[in-house]
């Protein structure tokens, strides 16, 4: 009896260490980097587009998002036929996963997960979804201990393989045993080039940060006419402050 | 019952119409009593425009609310997709959703502000207890309201937030369980919750705010607005009955009023247009996940607005317990031995304190934690009776009070900013602290709200003409 108490209280505290420990690792992880783009650059923005639908809706969907929402960013609806369909989907459909659930599952681990608010999604404290989203696309490394072949420093054991390897080439992750309150662990230190791309590292950044600054936009497609609309609004709100203002002093100058 | 009254013929036809009302409905009669010949002191500041403002919110948020239901579909496997089909598809709909969520955060910010008024002001003490009960009605029903409004986008902080809260009514003793199952209507937070909250949300709750604002609006009309300085302007009439230091609410309160509707739209707007997330505080970035009742997110946090109460829901640990039954065991002591009163009431209070005590040890934290989370909210409703100040406004208490208002101000902020945080100790500790405080402030105000040398209360308003 006494044994299984102290068992217990063995078993609970290591348990809570190792939650303790699983949730620091988890808000803090490694820094995001910024990413560059701006959602008001058509031309990034198109750039994005172009390699998200090429690439990413492939195992993804992003499923409240309509092809012809992409006039948007400047594309007409022949080019959005001709050059961003990849399926049978006309141009008035969402952009829906080409693979069902069960698939993704069987295939992955996991079902890719929708793209539509994905950057929406992963904002927090280290930075914007996109931040996260660029950090994220640039950590993969050659791991010959998952099913894919492939791990990520951001996101570690995740079920998705490195989509970009032949542009960004072959890297492994170099870590570095550290001692972190008396324990022994493993700390990334960086990446190594193991065979080079079909682009350059400084292209390659260029094509994730346009994709992410796509997403970022997908995210939420109004953003940049709810923000020119917003100043307008300010602007009139601003000239009525003023207005009642002065309407307000001219009426309570008779109370004494 | 009014007489007929006829007008001559040759009167304008708007004069006509209004007397063809007047004598069917007393139009005319209500906005004399509730506008134009309403008298409110002449001298308030900006702390009374928050009222207005809560109107203002509230019906803000039930006119987008109508328009998102139109679109909105109250279905699990439906509802997160038609949120998303509201922002993109429906025109403006990104414009209402937005002000909708603004307008939750922006209601609880100005009905903080408006009951922290009535703090400063002592607006709850005699002849206003109604006005101020009606009003923590409201603030309770804007709680359920919103709580069961977060659920509806169906992402994973709406999901996991629901099933947490739900949950805690399972820590009551014997029909915890049974309660948070009809709560749920289902085992887990489903389709069932959603729709019953989405019921609840759209008119049940609503139909309550709406009938408690109207009854603290009466009420409050009724007895005439506090002010300031806590004058009663009522004692000082001139001879036409009309309070010397009081003013038509129109034109004057009424032109306050819409400039300060218009400050606080240019604030609102600002939000909507550049900041609709808020940084996360107003639209969490875990609820753009669908709702996943396999995934539990690794911290769960309610909206900033619950979180005072969430963080003294935490406050409460088994070792906390110990700390509440030597309080209550010295706070009975104390009244059974300093306060005159019957040896019979002496024995309840004793036999009382040795139950909650019995109680305290049988019954496990977490529920004491989900009683102080609710007494948190419900010892708001005591406040007429527990200040005995001498003064109603703060302005004629003494200068320690103010200090001790600023304490429980920063209290309740502390208490808020650690809610949102997950858990570690020495938040905790923080936490159970600033839960102490905050109910010792309610608990033992009617006799620290005594002490202290108070300053002369005016007999009439102090007014600097603007």
């Amino acid at each position: 009896m006494k044994m299984n108490f102290i068992k217990k209280v063995v078993l609970g505290l290591s348990l809570a260490s190792g939650l303790v420990l699983s949730a620091s690792a988890n808000t803090g992880g490694p820094a995001w980097d910024k990413a560059p783009g701006s959602v008001s650059d058509k031309t990034s923005l198109q750039n994005g587009a172009k390699t998200f639908t090429t690439y990413c809706l492939g195992c993804h969907g992003a499923a409240y998002m309509r092809y012809n929402r992409l006039q948007d960013i400047g594309f007409t609806l022949d080019q959005i036929k001709t050059e961003l369909v990849h399926t049978d989907a006309k141009v008035g459909d969402t952009m829906v996963s080409p693979i069902s659930a069960a698939e993704g599952k069987t295939w992955f681990g996991n079902n890719p997960p929708d793209l539509s608010v994905i950057a929406r999604s992963r904002a927090g404290a280290n930075g914007t979804g996109a931040d996260y989203l660029y950090t994220y696309m640039r950590s993969f490394y050659r791991d010959a201990g998952t099913a894919t072949g492939w791990n990520n420093i951001v996101f570690p054991n995740v079920g998705m393989p490195h989509v970009f390897w032949e542009q960004q080439g072959d890297r492994k992750a170099v870590f570095e045993e550290e001692e972190v309150n008396g324990q022994k662990v493993h700390v990334f230190k960086n990446f190594e080039q193991l065979s080079p791309g079909t682009m350059s590292p400084e292209q390659y950044d260029q094509m994730v940060g346009d994709l992410v600054n796509y997403l970022q936009w997908m995210g939420e497609p109004v953003q940049t006419t709810r923000k020119t609309l917003g100043i307008w609004v300010l602007i009139f709100l601003a000239g009525l402050s003023v207005l009642t203002w002065r309407l307000n002093k001219s009426y309570w100058k008779d109370i004494k | 019952m009014a007489e007929f009254h006829e007008i001559s013929p040759n009167a304008p036809a708007a004069a006509k119409a209004l007397n063809w009302v007047d004598n069917r409905f007393p139009l005319s009669k209500l906005f004399k009593e509730h506008m134009s010949e309403y008298y409110a002191p002449k001298n308030f500041n900006i702390w009374y425009v928050f009222g207005v403002l809560s109107l203002l919110v509230l019906v803000i948020q039930i006119v987008t609310g109508i328009f998102l239901v139109m679109h909105y579909k109250p279905d699990a496997a439906l509802a997160f997709a038609s949120v998303e089909y509201i922002m993109r598809d429906v025109p403006w709909g990104w414009l209402i959703r937005y002000m909708h969520s603004t307008g939750a955060s922006a209601f609880f910010l100005v009905v903080y502000l408006h009951m922290f008024r009535g703090l400063l002001y002592g607006s709850y003490r005699k002849p206003r207890e109604l006005v101020w009960l009606f009003g923590c009605g409201i603030f309770l029903a804007l709680m359920a309201e919103a709580f069961m409004g977060y659920l509806l986008p169906w992402g994973q902080m709406s999901y996991w937030g629901a099933q947490v809260i739900v949950n805690l009514f399972s820590a009551i003793p014997f029909v915890g369980p049974d309660l948070a199952l009809l709560i749920r209507g289902d085992f887990v937070v489903g389709d069932a919750t959603l729709n019953r909250f989405f019921s609840f949300h759209v008119i049940a709750v609503p139909l309550v705010l709406l009938g408690l604002v109207v009854a603290h609006i009466i009420a409050l009309h009724e007895v005439g607005s506090n002010n300031p300085d806590g004058v009663e302007i009522k004692a000082n009439k001139d001879a036409n009955g009309i309070p010397r230091d009081g003013i038509p609410f129109h034109p004057y309160y009424s032109v306050h009023d819409i400039f300060a509707v218009c400050v606080f739209l240019f604030v609102f707007s600002a939000i909507i247009f550049f900041a609709p997330e808020m940084g996360g505080y107003f639209l969490e970035y875990n609820n753009f996940i669908p709702a996943n009742q396999y995934v539990t997110p690794l911290h769960i946090a309610p909206v900033w607005y619950f979180t005072p109460f969430y963080s003294m829901l935490r406050a409460v640990t088994s070792e906390l317990m110990y700390v509440l039954m030597a309080l209550t065991v010295v706070g009975a002591a104390l009244a059974v031995f300093k306060i005159k009163m019957p040896s019979l009431f002496k024995a309840v209070i004793a036999g009382g304190a040795v139950v909650i005590v019995v109680l305290m040890l049988l019954i496990d934290a977490k529920f004491w934690g989900v009683v102080a989370m609710g007494g948190g909210v419900v010892i708001l409703f005591f406040l007429p009776w527990l200040d005995n100040s001498e003064a109603k406004s703060i302005r004629y208490r003494p200068t320690w009070h103010k200090y001790m208002f600023a304490v429980f101000v920063v209290d309740f902020l502390v208490l808020g900013y650690l809610g949102i945080q997950p858990p570690s100790d020495i938040a905790n500790r923080v936490s159970q602290v600033g839960t102490l405080f905050y109910f010792g402030f309610f608990l033992l105000m009617p006799w620290w709200s005594r002490m202290g040398t108070f300053k002369p209360v005016p007999s009439r308003v102090v007014f600097k003409p603007h």
